[in-house]
């Protein structure tokens, strides 16, 4: 890994690019824990436009654009409304099903979206990594971002309708911002992990999709996590997801009590993924322009 | 010479070989690791090999530096090393200034895009910022001729527009120190010394440049300092045109240090040299026209040859076959002859390219020669605008759609 210091006795001139005159030291790689939070910083606008490329050809791409933005989870959510509220009357928390299930599914469609895209950001941009530097790590921290333009959209859907359902927010709704930010940082503490290996062994990506089918009946999208019994709530906490869903739903309707053992259990599960899967993804960061 | 801008020390790259071939699948790497698992922390035997040894350079603050040697020597590793896409595997370099590497025309771009969103995605990516590029868009989109098509999706450009707007964005790239691999190589006649013509400016403006080429012509104009790399090592450094001359006669001895060319010894013919047959003021080894074009090898007979087979392929630089055909019961008498191809048109894609000619007389080699220096092809390409779909062959072709009448009224 290099390292890149300012070099103090020359003054970055007004104006002139973000890194200003500075030295680059290049060395074979060493230590397994060599982050650089600065030089992230550095390049943040390329991460602006690497975001802004995801997002202007994924809407180029699909011809009804927004609309299926819009479309998505809103059909998934009356299908499971059908099936699941109506026919097997799963309970909801005192909640409308419909409205229970669509809290459920917004946060849920962003996690499993960002999680397939953080997977494959790296093999497809090979080209990209071949020809030119810059920090890899921009690479997975812009497919998780690139996927809130379409959670903004879904959440604005979701807002409505549960206002239309006459439930109104509360303070509660303040602790979204945070929860999305544990979501976020759930999409990248595995997407870590599997981009890095989807760049060096080419069968990651057909794991992926039955991961997602697994995670999704192991977090309470669908059904309630108290139908978990209590005492194995933190259990089911380390499933970081289950935080991220139950605390939506609690934040943006204001109903029920705090889930508080299973957001707890979560942090401390997505702080730990998030560590190793920077590790590890720095120290593939390296071999990647070998192997891809 | 003035202050290293660039500096490094013992710079080594291994690589493994077939890497992928052995370990692509996770599948197998977890079967293997269940089969033994202490085979994780055992080195395996793996074959590597030294893509750089021991690489010691200065490039001094304005300089502008070129790197030549054959395909495979090291320079394009040494170039990505130097900008930070590959790591060293051992040794270390240190780079005082910002850095801009060009080792491929249109890195970044993406057919779904205009050519405006392109340019600055691109330029970002190549490391401008929104000011720089909005401040030079329109220097750039003049500079391209595409003022009509900017916002028009790349995905319909011509080959030509497509190319012409990537150079464009490269070449108002201004970092202090510049690092371009063969970029030059593609584009038209006309284009490509527009783009020379302002990489000069960028040397001239005091910037430092290190070049790789296959055009010696091209280094000799930009360049007034040369290193030679030889299969990973620095084999000379010095004034252009001495490592330049150094490197034409040795390639012309068919001089190499590595290995992969077996000539028979004392044998009783040896092809000599080849060139492609045209005005004298060109460069011979340069094919700038798709056809009529001629190719001559010169042959040396020691002896008079009798029932010989003569045989002869164009590898391009993936080390595919794109060309190849033999002669039969050929006579030679003792003395010097040019054998010639001549071809009415030889539509290659730009790029490198080796010839290979073989002589046998009853399933005995006379002589199996690599032709040296390899052929630049730099016409004027006709692609696909994503490379994996242009294939290898540089055809230009008419588009036309008609509606068929009579058949559905």
């Amino acid at each position: 890994m290099a390292t890149v210091t300012s070099n103090p006795s020359v003054a970055a001139p007004l104006g002139s690019a973000a890194s200003g005159p500075l030295t680059v030291r290049i060395e074979p790689p060493r230590g397994w824990f060599a982050l650089h939070l600065r030089e992230l910083w550095d390049y943040r606008e390329l991460l602006y436009f690497f975001v802004w490329r995801d997002v202007k050809v994924r809407y180029k791409q699909t011809a009804i654009g927004v609309l299926w933005v819009v479309l998505q989870p809103l059909l998934t959510m009356l299908v499971a409304t059908l099936f699941f509220g109506k026919l097997a009357k799963l309970p909801s928390q005192g909640l409308p099903y419909s409205v229970f299930c669509f809290a459920g599914v917004v946060p849920w469609g962003y996690f499993s979206t960002s999680l397939l895209n953080v997977t494959n950001i790296v093999v497809e941009n090979q080209r990209v990594i071949t020809k030119v530097y810059f920090p890899r790590l921009i690479l997975p921290v812009s497919a998780a971002l690139s996927g809130l333009v379409d959670f903004s959209i879904g959440f604005l859907v979701l807002f409505i309708y549960t206002l239309a359902y006459g439930i109104h927010p509360t303070f509660t709704i303040l602790f979204i911002p945070l929860l999305l930010l544990l979501a976020i940082l759930t999409v990248l503490g595995v997407g870590l992990w599997l981009s890095a290996l989807n760049a060096l062994y080419r069968d990651v990506r057909y794991l992926i999709p039955f991961i997602i089918q697994f995670w999704t009946l192991a977090s309470p999208v669908y059904y309630s996590s108290q139908l978990v019994p209590q005492r194995y709530r933190w259990l089911y906490g380390l499933n970081p997801m289950a935080g991220v869903i139950d605390g939506f739903r609690w934040a943006l309707t204001g109903r029920g009590p705090a889930p508080s053992s299973i957001l707890i259990a979560s942090v401390a599960m997505v702080l730990f993924a998030v560590l190793g899967g920077l590790a590890f993804f720095n120290r593939m960061e390296g071999n990647i322009a070998d192997r891809v | 010479m003035s202050t290293p801008v660039i500096q490094t020390a013992g710079i080594s790259k291994r690589y493994q070989r077939g890497l992928l071939a052995t370990s692509g699948l996770l599948r197998d790497s977890i079967a293997r690791t269940l089969r033994s698992p202490l085979s994780a922390f055992r080195r395996t035997n793996v074959e590597t090999f030294w893509a750089l040894k021991d690489v010691s350079l200065e490039v001094g603050e304005g300089e502008v530096l070129g790197l030549i040697g054959r395909n495979g020597s090291g320079k394009t590793t040494l170039l990505k090393i130097l900008s930070r896409i590959t790591q060293p595997t051992s040794g270390w370099a240190e780079i005082h200034g910002r850095v801009g590497s060009l080792l491929e025309v249109g890195t970044g771009f993406h057919p779904e895009l205009t050519g405006r969103e392109n340019t600055y995605l691109s330029g970002a990516i190549l490391g401008m910022n929104r000011r720089e590029i909005t401040s030079k868009f329109d220097a750039i989109v003049s500079f391209a001729e595409l003022e009509e098509f900017i916002d028009t999706p790349v995905k319909h450009y011509s080959s030509g527009m497509y190319v012409r707007l990537a150079f464009a964005v490269a070449a108002h790239l201004e970092p202090e120190i510049l690092l371009v691999d063969e970029v030059l190589a593609v584009g038209d006649i006309n284009f490509q010394k527009k783009c020379l013509g302002k990489m000069g400016d960028v040397a001239r403006a005091g910037r430092t440049v290190v070049l790789v080429s296959h055009q010696l012509n091209q280094i000799r104009r930009l360049c007034r300092r040369v290193v030679w790399i030889d299969s990973g090592s620095v084999r000379q450094d010095g004034p252009t045109h001495e490592v330049v001359s150094a490197y034409e006669s040795a390639m012309a001895r068919g001089d190499r240090n590595d290995a992969h060319q077996h000539r028979a010894v004392g044998s009783r013919a040896r092809f000599l040299n080849w060139e492609i047959a045209g005005p004298n003021d060109a460069d011979p080894h340069t094919l700038t026209t798709m056809g009529p074009v001629t190719i001559q090898f010169h042959l040396r007979a020691f002896e008079d040859l009798h029932r010989v087979t003569h045989g002869i392929a164009l590898y391009n630089s993936e080390r595919q076959v794109v060309w190849g055909t033999a002669a039969f019961d050929l006579e030679f008498d003792a003395g010097t002859h040019t054998l010639a191809y001549k071809f009415p048109s030889l539509p290659l894609r730009p790029g490198p390219y080796n010839w290979l000619v073989s002589l046998f007389q009853d399933n005995e080699e006379l002589d199996m020669w690599e032709g040296v220096p390899e052929m630049l092809v730099t016409t004027e390409s006709y692609q696909h605008p994503r490379d994996e779909w242009s294939g290898v062959l540089n055809a230009p072709s008419e588009f036309s759609v008609c509606e068929e009448r009579g058949q559905h009224g």
